[in-house]
């Protein structure tokens, strides 16, 4: 994979919450930010999401998760992901996330996670030096 | 919106202004601004000076008028606060039924007036605590009321005669409703002795939070039930609570949410009177809830601004007679999406004056927020600290002694006449659209709340709009803002699920098989649902089991995504 070719991020809400403003917003800053970016909505269950981010092939998963499910979705998504041979997609996102559960979910593989008042070009930031560093790591192997 | 100057935000010279204004005018064109935008957290510019000149035009006994006299301007009641205060109903549901219980004793027992219920997510969407889709959710935002013996635990020990509640349910609102009724029953009730509301505003769900089951048509059939049944067996009740915060906490600009609630409101009154019930029999039971953000004087000219739009349209376009079918009363809760979790104890301050906000509006009952909100639903100590704010302002800052004290103030007075003109200009653009429905499948509305939601983030990501702690006066939070937080186990979870499946297997399946066919066999025809939600939660028949039913009856509806 070259390692200028577009961003390709699927953001998309899990779980049965339908608040969708983060997700929105998120979505539509990365798009801004010159990512192609692939809204998967509301309601997804973690299979519909892997199979959705393998079938778009995507370099990044970001979930937004307000509704206190994250330590059962993150790692679900990250293991379903792994199963489906995409161990090198970035799963990333946002919500009401505790900093304790964030480390813990780093632990288990989960990329960065912003909580609220975070700047939207940090969050951009930190996917670009993430993916340019995955796909030179790629290259290189 | 009236035309300001771009450069100074005054009005725009004309040739009324008196030689004074003109003078006023070049002395404020002499001293330079600060840098601030001067906009509204609607991003809406703001004069610097509203002067009489700027309403001269106004007919003020018929623009504004008196309280509990058309059009309602200054207030539904003639005596408002002088009589009663309103109603502190804070918003509370957390694990279990049990648990919740324990919270609404420990709120009554410090004051508060009622109680409104929290449900959890799959509660709110339709699914049992042992549905698969329940896993990691139960509990976790509200209550789990999976059945009527959830509901009777939830009631233990409070007299549901004497104390109104709300409840917080959208798509299967009649359900729960339904389940909440026989356990009033079975603790002796009259179904003419119970007060409260159901919010059962199902548009707004399909606009801005998006937790729908059943596809618009069916939807509005069971609103129209629930309305229905309640005019003429629940008079107390307000089965349906016309619904902005959402809209609001989804992005939306406050004309937005004024307009869009207005226009969903007018949507069940359109629905009911071809329904063919009387306006005068349900228009006086249908009750409106507003968000109270930060911008504190357009909050208030927003309130204002409904009732009179409100009372002008329901006799004018829809022929009501009585003044309660005029008059709109609401519920006001301070808003979540203006909390920040960075320095957490400013969100103290700033439900303060969103609360302030909401009383010198006028509003009948309020929520205020409690200022770990960013984090989990509150602690008891954090949640007794939002009632005592809305206690402080009732009995110490002296606000509530006089009738809507802002009238008459030329600021007021002129945003409130903008937000009614932005509101009426949004109303033709939905009339375009074909009205609410059309403009929901067309995707209208959900794409206004986004573009609105997107902008007020780049004003903040730029800096110019200012928030404490966020992008401004920002502190390095790792020691003393610390704060303590609600924890719900996993093993509330799990409790749940084993109690629901014990209840499976004692109750009888015969009575529960009767109770659903019933439901299906109402459902296919034109006859009111609630008589047969009724007896299947007498039957205990699950939440779950009586959306399945409707699910194969109604179908399901999924927007398309887009953003």
């Amino acid at each position: 994979m070259s390692i200028d070719q577009p961003i390709r991020v699927l953001v998309v809400k899990p779980g049965l919450d339908g608040h969708d403003r983060g997700a929105k917003v998120v979505a539509a800053a990365l798009r801004d930010a010159g990512m192609e970016v692939i809204y998967g909505g509301l309601h997804q269950t973690p299979e519909a999401i892997v199979e959705m981010a393998v079938q778009e092939d995507v370099d990044v998963v970001g979930l937004s998760i307000l509704s206190g499910a994250h330590m059962t979705i993150f790692p679900r998504v990250k293991q379903l992901l792994d199963a489906a041979g995409a161990e090198d997609v970035l799963l990333t996102g946002g919500g009401i996330i505790s900093s304790e559960d964030m480390a813990a979910l780093a632990a288990r593989g989960v990329g960065r996670l912003f909580g609220p008042g975070s700047r939207l070009s940090d969050l951009a930031d930190y996917i670009r030096t993430e993916i340019t560093r995955r796909r030179a790591t790629t290259r290189s192997a | 919106m009236r035309a300001v100057d771009p450069s100074t935000g005054a009005p725009r010279t004309g040739a009324s202004r008196s030689p004074s204004f003109l003078a006023w005018q070049e002395a404020f064109g002499a001293t330079p601004e600060r840098d601030a935008p001067f906009e509204t957290v609607s991003c809406e510019s703001v004069p610097a000076l509203v002067t009489a000149e700027d309403v001269a035009g106004m007919d003020m006994a018929a623009e504004i008028g008196l309280p509990g006299q058309f059009p309602f301007t200054r207030g539904p009641y003639a005596s408002m606060y002088r009589s009663r205060l309103w109603t502190m109903r804070q918003f509370a549901g957390f694990g279990t039924a049990a648990d919740t219980n324990a919270r609404y004793k420990y709120l009554l027992a410090r004051g508060q007036d009622g109680l409104s219920v929290a449900f959890d997510l799959p509660t709110l969407m339709g699914y049992d605590s042992d549905h698969a889709h329940s896993e990691g959710e139960v509990g976790r935002c509200g209550v789990a009321i999976s059945s009527l013996r959830d509901m009777e635990t939830l009631f233990d020990g409070i007299p549901m005669a004497e104390v109104t509640t709300s409840m917080t349910i959208n798509s299967p609102a009649a359900i729960i409703w339904a389940m909440y009724l026989v356990t009033a029953q079975k603790q002796g009730c009259r179904l003419d002795q119970l007060g409260g509301t159901i919010q059962n505003d199902i548009l707004k769900e399909y606009i801005a939070q998006k937790e729908f089951i059943f596809p618009p048509a069916p939807s509005m059939r069971l609103v129209v039930d629930t309305i229905e049944y309640a005019s003429q067996h629940v008079p107390r009740w307000h089965p349906v609570s016309i619904s902005g915060y959402h809209i609001r906490e989804a992005g939306s600009t406050a004309v937005q949410e004024l307009a869009f609630t207005l226009a969903d409101g007018f949507a069940y009154v359109e629905a009911c009177l071809e329904r063919g019930l009387d306006i005068d029999a349900f228009a006086p039971r249908l009750s409106h809830f507003f968000n109270s953000h930060l911008d504190f004087f357009e909050e208030i000219a927003k309130y204002r601004a409904a009732r009179r739009i409100y009372a002008r349209r329901m006799r004018d376009k829809y022929g009501a007679r009585q003044a309660r079918s005029m008059t709109l009363r609401f519920h006001t809760q301070t808003a979540g999406c203006s909390l920040t979790a960075q320095q957490p104890y400013n969100n103290l301050i700033r439900t303060t004056w969103e609360a302030l906000a909401g009383v010198l509006g006028g509003t009948q009952s309020l929520h205020t927020n409690s200022m770990d909100e960013t984090y989990a639903l509150p602690t008891e100590r954090a949640v007794k600290l939002a009632l005592r704010t809305q206690q402080l302002i009732a009995y110490e800052s002296g606000v509530a002694n006089t009738i809507d004290p802002l009238a008459g103030s030329w600021f007021v007075e002129d945003l409130t006449n903008r937000m009614e003109r932005g509101a009426e200009e949004i109303f033709r653009q939905i009339d375009e659209l074909g009205g609410v429905i059309p403009a929901i499948e067309k995707g209208w509305f959900q794409q206004q709340i986004a573009r609105s939601a997107y902008q007020y983030q780049r004003e903040v990501e730029s800096g110019r709009q200012k928030i404490i702690g966020v992008n401004h006066h920002v502190e390095d939070e790792s020691g003393d803002e610390r704060i303590e937080l609600l924890e719900i186990g996993i093993e509330k979870e799990h409790g749940q699920v084993a109690a629901l499946q014990a209840l499976k297997r004692e109750r009888s399946a015969a009575k529960v098989a009767a109770a659903l066919e019933r439901i299906r066999r109402d459902a296919a025809s034109s006859t009111n649902l609630m008589p047969a939600f009724m007896e299947a939660s007498a039957a205990y028949a699950t939440l779950g089991e009586m959306v399945d039913v409707l699910r194969q009856s109604f179908g399901t509806w999924r927007e398309s995504p887009s953003f």
